[in-house]
């Protein structure tokens, strides 16, 4: 029965012809050059646009920069794995006549430094890392400041005394984000522990969740995180519990759950870089922005967040902005109860940044 | 009126051919009505993805550079599927090789080269062996399925790795990052002029050949086809199953460890996790849809090179990630969706009741 092959084909290149003739008509290019004269400004994420959490935190910035200045124009690549991957896709931004290449995640630190040295007009700035050269900065805020804020709201929060943390990986920035918010829950409730699990893994919507209800089965009644995504918020919603959430104010995803969020507000940040490239004035730099920058908030506290508590949170928020409280101050006692930083001193910026040990009130380990 | 699909006796050679074309190009309309709907010129888009993997030396180098560690776990993985010994292990097996691979740079940093390279190729060749020789005793031993074995396995090794990483072998000067020291230039394999392609390439293409050699001209790669159809017949035909079983599981885990070396000695420099972003379980349906040829397996592999570096590319046009990866997996599912039409054949009832075959 060749015919009826015929009849397919015929019908296949019916389908094509439609596809093409409907798509055909002229329509403009996407992104294309329009007006070459534009900075060109790209970003590279590590998860998608839409995760509500670390890379939908800096895409609102990236937002909150083209809303500021019309005048440029950005690119965005996202889901970029930080293997092979990454300096390729530095690499071809560069290439695509890109001036200003935001890396925002930590394992693309050396691929932005390789490709910084192939393109040494092109200025690029990478979130979180240690790395710079003559054309390579780094930035980052101190979330832990926020988090200890959150950490007044749950330690005022918990019934059972015990807050579950789920957790990315045991690296600095999150052992740094876990002490600060145990601190923050140990100043208005000495007996809560914060327990910890590690998901190893930034980004998987799923394992996150399923880390947060063992944490809840486990008698944790309230669920903070430093993760990319609000799984863990939407675990504690669906039993009931309380959560804080991380990255961006969390409160859509789970409104009876999150009493507040740490979130990032890196839009002001980019605008100020894109700012100082434009008037030749950018030099590479290590930013490490306070709280007072503006770069790391809380997000509007949830209804049943008690007055009291909202008073506590907001008098240690105006100490810290102002400086008055500095949340690493000594006395800091490790798990053992031994003093690590004693009374009158501040831990060192170079010691918070290669932190490996937790205070006192974190119930987990480190893996060494 | 029924339609039949009736299995060919021998895969259409024209099929063969025609059928991945065939399903590409349909795949590729499909998402063409997706972009279209979505304001994009699909076209347009598809010529900035050839063009982007193949259209300059930089795309071209770099889509081989993607292509390599699949090439590699792909004909790791094909030597095992021939004998019907399914490796799901090839991730694992590939972390284990770049494991192995930089315990030499880290403990003996100032190896001449000629003595360090040779050595982690061993080694990463002998570290993926013996992960995928477990699995490969137990099925010989007890029976045990080697499927299970070899994927669970994968999570160990990938684990392991992630302990020495975090643990043992942080880089000190790395602010307890889990990475470990880069590495010496010693330990790093030659590159080709200004590019990243390795010389992990040519290892590749020197397995194509013997691959060709051992299933073409050698009894043992004929006994390998023997055991893999029918583990019967071999043992009436006195061929020692049990032997081959675990050099040929050994092997296949040898180049995939190989993979893993030249992975984190051309193109990493240093162990850091997720080294590899899933190269052992796509290489899986690279061996497949290669049908095990092994020249087949460069080629579908330089295919996917072009669909990932491509896939990139598009997204500076500003395509979403999910829309790239619908793509991929769009052309992945007609394809292997395809693969029918090359072992069936349709049969079509004719008008009279008479059943005639139609190619």
């Amino acid at each position: 029965m060749r015919n009826r092959y015929v009849i397919l084909a015929l019908a296949l290149v019916f389908a094509a012809a439609l596809v093409l003739g409907g798509c055909g008509g002229g329509d403009k290019k996407p992104a294309a050059p329009a007006a070459p004269e534009k900075m060109k400004v790209a970003f590279v994420y590590i998860g998608p646009v839409g995760d509500a959490g670390w890379t939908y935190a800096h895409e609102q910035g990236r937002k909150y920069l083209m809303e500021k200045m019309p005048d440029i124009q950005s690119t965005i690549i996202e889901s970029v794995p930080e293997g092979a991957d990454s300096e390729r896709v530095i690499t071809q931004l560069a290439e695509q006549g890109h001036k200003v290449i935001f890396t925002t995640s930590f394992g693309y630190m050396d691929p932005t430094i390789n490709v910084a040295k192939k393109y040494p007009n092109v200025v690029f700035m990478h979130c979180s890392g240690f790395k710079t050269a003559a054309n390579v900065g780094t930035y980052f805020g101190r979330i832990e400041e926020a988090r200890y804020l959150t950490g007044i709201a749950a330690g005022k929060a918990t019934k059972s005394n015990v807050i579950g943390y789920v957790a990315a990986f045991p690296i600095p920035e999150v052992v740094r984000g876990i002490n600060g918010f145990t601190l923050g829950v140990r100043s208005v409730n000495p007996n809560a522990k914060v327990k910890v699990i590690w998901t190893n893994t930034w980004y998987d919507p799923a394992k996150e969740k399923q880390a947060a209800v063992s944490l809840l089965d486990a008698g944790a009644d309230v669920i903070a995180q430093h993760q990319d995504t609000p799984g863990p918020q939407q675990a504690a919603e669906e039993k009931g519990k309380f959560s804080v959430g991380y990255n961006t104010d969390m409160s859509k995803m789970a409104p009876k759950a999150v009493l507040t969020s740490a979130v990032w507000n890196w839009g002001p940040y980019y605008v100020k870089v894109i700012d100082s490239v434009k008037k030749g004035t950018w030099k590479s730099e290590q930013y490490w922005g306070h709280m007072s920058d503006g770069i790391a908030d809380i997000a509007p506290l949830g209804p049943m967040v008690q007055e009291d508590t909202k008073k506590l949170i907001a008098d240690a928020k105006a100490k810290i902005v102002k400086g008055d409280l500095k949340i690493f101050a000594g006395p800091l006692k490790d798990q053992s109860g031994a003093v690590k930083v004693p009374a009158g001193q501040v831990m060192s910026d170079k010691d918070q940044l290669g932190w490996t040990w937790f205070v006192e009130g974190v119930d987990g380990t480190i893996p060494k | 009126m029924r339609i039949r699909f009736e299995k060919r006796l021998a895969p259409s050679p024209l099929m063969t051919v025609a059928v991945p074309v065939v399903s590409v190009i349909l795949a590729l309309l499909f998402c063409a009505a997706f972009l279209a709907l979505t304001g994009r010129h699909p076209f347009e888009l598809y010529f900035a993805m050839l063009e982007g993997a193949l259209g300059s030396a930089y795309g071209l180098s770099e889509t081989t550079v993607k292509a390599i560690p699949l090439m590699l776990c792909g004909l790791g993985i094909s030597l095992a599927f021939r004998m019907q010994l399914w490796n799901i292990g090839a991730e694992g097996q590939f972390y284990l090789g770049a494991f192995a691979a930089t315990w030499v740079p880290l403990t003996f940093p100032d190896l001449p080269v000629f003595i360090m390279l040779p050595m982690m190729l061993l080694l990463g060749m002998a570290a993926g062996a013996l992960w995928a020789l477990g699995p490969a005793y137990l099925k010989v031993k007890w029976r045990v399925n080697e499927i299970i074995t070899t994927l669970m396995l994968n999570y160990v090794g990938i684990l392991l790795v992630n302990y020495f990483v975090y643990g043992p072998w942080r880089d000190p000067k790395g602010f307890n990052f889990p990475l470990t020291a880069e590495f010496p230039p010693a330990a790093l394999l030659p590159t080709f002029g200004g590019s990243r392609i390795h010389v992990g390439l040519l290892l590749a293409l020197a397995l194509v050949v013997l691959f060709i050699v051992i299933f073409r001209n050698s009894r043992w790669g004929y006994e390998i086809k023997v055991i893999g159809s029918s583990e019967r017949a071999a043992r009436y035909a006195g061929m020692d199953i049990k032997r081959n079983m675990l050099l040929v599981m050994a092997l296949s885990g040898a180049v995939c460890g190989l993979a893993g070396m030249t992975e984190v000695s051309g193109i990493a420099g240093r162990l850091q996790p997720g080294l590899s972003p899933g190269y052992g379980y796509t290489a899986i349906i690279v061996a497949w849809l290669a049908r095990l040829n092994p020249v087949a397996i460069v080629l579908v592999a330089g295919m996917f090179g072009v669909l990932q570096v491509g896939g990139y590319i598009v997204q500076t046009f500003g395509v979403p990630a999910s829309m790239v990866a619908m793509i991929q997996g769009a052309v992945l599912f007609f394809v292997i969706g395809g693969e029918m039409f090359a072992n069936y054949r349709v049969v079509f009832p004719n008008s009279k009741g008479a059943e005639k075959a139609d190619e």
